[in-house]
């Protein structure tokens, strides 16, 4: 049962994943934010099966809700209509070809080098909101406050960004 | 895949989402290493990073609405100048 549901939930990522990057049927931006949306929804369904609860929450919370809305806002702003299609350049698309699959062969390589270990050993760890909360604010303490002031900054930084000129 | 998205596509909007689309994956390996090692610390790293892109989103999407604004594009090349 968990297998058929990982391949299937795999192969949705990899396939909604695609085609983000390179839909055949359509060049409006709001297609690739939708699968972006499934992409984000399948994965979140991986992080179930991997017992991490609180972040398939998250990623559902987060991405699916903020990121994608954010995203959807700016499509909406800048107009919906379908990209122009401009002429392809083989040599862009080769050259990005070569690099992407030269990534991928490295990355295939360090995998079959690595020495496959089996898991260690004990009960898997669920990563329940409790487990994660005390870990937050025990060990990572610091970097969690870190990144409130990095929202922070960042908050005040799209408000002075996006505000009109000559306000 | 979001490499390739990143160094094929020419929207801006399009090269976002494509960076997306690499965090996800990072991560998607720390989670899966986190569940291996039976080690909640890849889940708290998970977490640092959905934070901090999700400022980083709202941060370069705030930029690009600032350059539509100047340039009324959204195309990777028209933004090929510095001097605005």
């Amino acid at each position: 049962m968990n297998e058929i549901l990982f391949y299937s939930l795999a192969a949705l990522t990899l396939g909604c994943g695609l085609l983000v990057v390179a839909n055949p049927f359509s060049r409006n931006p709001v297609t690739s934010a939708m699968f972006l949306v499934m992409t984000i929804l399948s994965l979140a369904g991986l992080f179930v099966l991997l017992g991490a609860f609180f972040l398939a929450a998250v990623q559902v919370i987060v991405y699916a809700g903020a990121v994608i809305v954010l995203f959807l806002f700016v499509i909406m702003l800048m107009g919906s209509h379908e990209l122009p299609r401009r002429a392809f350049h083989w040599l862009l698309a080769a050259a990005a070809c070569l690099v992407t699959g030269a990534l991928a062969a490295l990355l295939l390589r360090l995998l079959s080098a690595l020495k496959t270990q089996p898991p260690a050993v004990g009960a898997p760890v669920e990563g329940g909101t409790a487990l994660l909360g005390r870990l937050l604010f025990t060990d990572y303490l610091l970097p969690f406050e870190v990144v409130s002031v990095v929202l922070l900054v960042a908050m005040v930084g799209v408000i002075v960004l996006s505000r009109k000129e000559a306000a | 895949m979001g490499l390739l998205g990143v160094l094929m596509r020419r929207s801006v909007l399009l090269i976002y989402m494509s960076l997306e689309l690499m965090l996800n994956a990072a991560n998607l390996a720390w989670v899966a290493f986190s569940h291996f090692n039976r080690n909640l610390d890849g889940q708290v790293m998970v977490f640092f990073i959905v934070t901090v892109a999700a400022a980083e989103v709202a941060v370069g999407l705030a930029l690009m609405v600032a350059l539509f604004r100047q340039r009324q594009s959204t195309q990777a090349e028209d933004f090929a100048t510095m001097k605005l």
